[in-house]
């Protein structure tokens, strides 16, 4: 498989002024521009992604990934290395950029295809997808700044997708429109996906990566810090970002102190497996203030999902501090990483959100007979209907 | 050449833009289109009476034509000058309002340039072409003049697009640019020949003891043979000096491949600047 973007030890650097009068007078007085300092938005980056996959663009904001985008829309051009495109390339960066506020949508549409890259013919033989993709039939014809936001950025987002890009660049704008319209944009990027276009994306939204990128890149102050399959880097970023305080049974703020992972033996675990039997012990210390204390624990997956919050009432009996288990004969949860939190409370009171810093975490393995997509094995059982009734 | 190439595929783009410049410009307002003629209009009249009739500018006697009227020898310098300052004037700022633009998709830049300068272009010929009728009614048989016009308004579209390519990007970078443009443009409205003819400039003129041959140095100006080329075909009826012509042509390919050359040298940076 040959890529589809090459991106050879890349780097881009931006100038942070820290007046910016540019006028001439101030140069003049100066004996130069303006004072600036260098900054550097991209450090050595290469990476490839390959000709047909979905690939994602991760980090956090100021990492550089945007920068990176706009190098292979060739709208800012990289200080050093080279970034190679194999294809027609179509970057979806804000929809709608170029309308003309007093021009109909009929003429935006041209107008904006043909920024986009597109010719007279062929955006005249799609026109009329074009157009009902955005399901702006109706308004097409009045001036676009009577449109409202979401029709404005429709009729972008359509235009943009009807260019019919061997690359697609993507930053960050799946996230408008109304459900409806969402739905119809996952549609078409899947059918861009089976006709084997390549796809590049910048986002926040991980579960977006993990879904819909066979590959991803993380990213952080402009250096590459990952590059593999979106699964794995995806879990190595939000690993990084909710890093527990220390290692394995680690202490839970507010009360709990310790939780800890026992094997089937009541041995001490750093991994499991699903379906094995595992207890979840957790120690704590009942402050006076707290009448009537329940224990909450909650486990999240990494992606910030919470799975499950089971709760118990504890005693107080011989002492402030004590003890409870958490019996689990099989393991419902599939492979994956989750942290364990649990809270003391009033009976009733709220729990808050869970300090996942103080987290345990505890790295699931896929078991024997498990499935390795989703979240829970069901432990269902499978049955063949044989009489079946015609309905 | 590969810039070329790419703006050679560009064109519907230029098309485009050319077209979006047009159509908004005048977009919501009563008259619309008939602003682009009532501003010569206005012009022309008020010239026409404060140097023809007030100041009694004597217009020269059109040779071969024969002509001899104040109002067509100024229209004939002051549509091309008006070309030359609208597009000049509104150039610093083609870059910077088409901003968003240039940060969010990519396409050759120099495009907007160019369709600003041609969206003017075509205005220029529409009021060319109101021109043209005139001069028919007052007898002056400009129809087989009409390639030569043809090939100055070429050369002048040259020179303005030359000179917006530099304007445009400078202004990106050094923001008084613009205000520098319309300071110069009201000067050299006064030192280019559109309301007074050439022959009104002495030949020489001493100046703190200093004998300066004032009719040459105010011809290095380009715009003037060019203005007097304008002339030569409209309002006399004959080719224009072939000398004037070359060092006129001379200029406009210098200040193009100048502008160019600027442009390419500035432009990589533009999305970061603008």
């Amino acid at each position: 498989m040959s890529a589809a973007v090459g991106v050879t030890d890349v780097s881009k650097r931006y100038r942070l002024y820290h007046e910016r009068n540019q006028s001439l007078k101030a140069s003049v007085m100066r004996g130069r521009r303006a004072k600036y300092e260098e900054f550097w938005a991209l450090r050595d980056v290469s990476l490839e992604v390959p000709e047909g996959t979905a690939f994602g663009l991760i980090g956090e904001n100021g990492s550089g990934k945007s920068t990176l985008l706009k190098c292979m829309a060739r709208i800012l051009r990289p200080d050093s290395g080279r970034i190679a495109t194999e294809g027609k390339v179509s970057a979806l960066l804000e929809l709608g950029a170029g309308f003309h506020p007093e021009l109909s949508g009929r003429e935006n549409v041209y107008l904006n295809g043909s920024i986009l890259g597109l010719g007279k013919r062929e955006l005249r033989s799609r026109f009329d997808d074009i157009v009902g993709f955005a399901g702006l039939e109706q308004f097409i014809d009045a001036p676009v700044k009577n449109y409202s936001s979401g029709m404005y950025v429709r009729l972008g987002f359509s235009v943009a997708i009807n260019v019919d890009p061997d690359i697609l660049l993507i930053d960050e704008v799946l996230a408008v429109g109304d459900a409806e319209f969402q739905r119809r944009c996952g549609d078409k990027f899947a059918e861009l996906r089976s006709q084997g276009k390549t796809i590049v994306i910048v986002t926040h939204a991980l579960s977006t990566v993990k879904e819909m990128c066979d590959g991803a890149a993380l990213l952080e102050h402009g250096h590459l810090i990952e590059v593999g399959d979106a699964h794995d880097v995806v879990d190595r970023y939000l690993g990084d970002v909710f890093a527990p305080a220390d290692g394995a049974g680690a202490t839970t703020a507010s009360n709990v102190e310790r939780v800890e992972l026992l094997d089937a033996a009541g041995r001490p675990a750093s991994g499991l497996r699903t379906g094995d039997p595992v207890t979840l012990r957790f120690h704590y210390a009942i402050p006076d203030t707290l009448h009537e204390p329940v224990l909450s624990a909650s486990i999240h997956h990494l992606d910030g999902l919470e799975v499950a919050r089971p709760s118990v009432r504890v005693e107080a009996a011989g002492g402030p501090r004590g003890c409870v288990d958490l019996h689990i004969e099989r393991f419902p949860l599939l492979s994956g990483t989750y942290d364990v939190t649990a809270a003391l409370t009033s009976a009733g009171a709220p729990i808050g959100v869970p300090d996942r810093a103080h987290a345990l975490r505890i790295t699931v393995d896929r078991g024997a007979d498990a499935d390795s997509h989703g979240v829970v094995a069901l432990d269902g059982r499978w049955e063949t209907v044989t009489n079946e009734v015609a309905p | 050449m590969t810039r070329l190439a790419e703006l050679a595929e560009s064109r519907e783009l230029l098309a485009n833009l050319t077209l979006r410049e047009l159509r908004g410009r005048y977009k919501r307002s009563v008259l619309g289109w008939g602003w682009s003629l009532l501003n010569p209009l206005t012009a022309i009249a008020t010239y026409w009476v404060v140097f023809g009739v007030f100041l009694k500018v004597e217009p020269p006697v059109g040779h071969p034509s024969g002509l001899h009227n104040y109002a067509l020898f100024l229209v004939c310098a002051l549509l091309p000058w008006t070309f030359f300052q609208s597009a000049v004037e509104s150039s610093p700022e083609t870059l910077i309002s088409n901003g968003n633009l240039i940060k969010k998709v990519y396409f050759p830049r120099e495009i907007l340039v160019i369709s600003a300068s041609t969206s003017i272009l075509v205005t220029f010929l529409v009021e060319s072409t109101v021109l043209l009728v005139l001069l028919l009614i007052a007898g002056n048989m400009v129809l087989p003049w009409i390639p030569v016009l043809i090939l100055l308004i070429a050369i002048e579209y040259l020179l303005v697009l030359g000179l917006a390519l530099i304007l445009s990007v400078c202004n990106v970078y050094f923001r008084d640019v613009k205000h520098f443009v319309s300071l110069a443009l009201r000067i050299l409205f006064y030192a280019v020949p559109v309301v007074y003819p050439v022959t009104l400039v002495p030949e020489h003129k001493t100046i703190l003891g200093i004998d300066l041959p004032l009719r040459t140095l105010y011809q290095i100006n380009p715009l003037v043979p060019l203005v007097d080329c304008f002339r030569s075909v409209l309002y006399d009826l004959r080719f224009p000096d072939l000398g004037q012509l070359a060092y006129v042509t001379g200029w406009a390919v210098a200040l193009l491949a100048l502008g160019w050359w600027v442009f390419s040298r500035l432009e990589p940076r533009l999305a970061e600047e603008v």
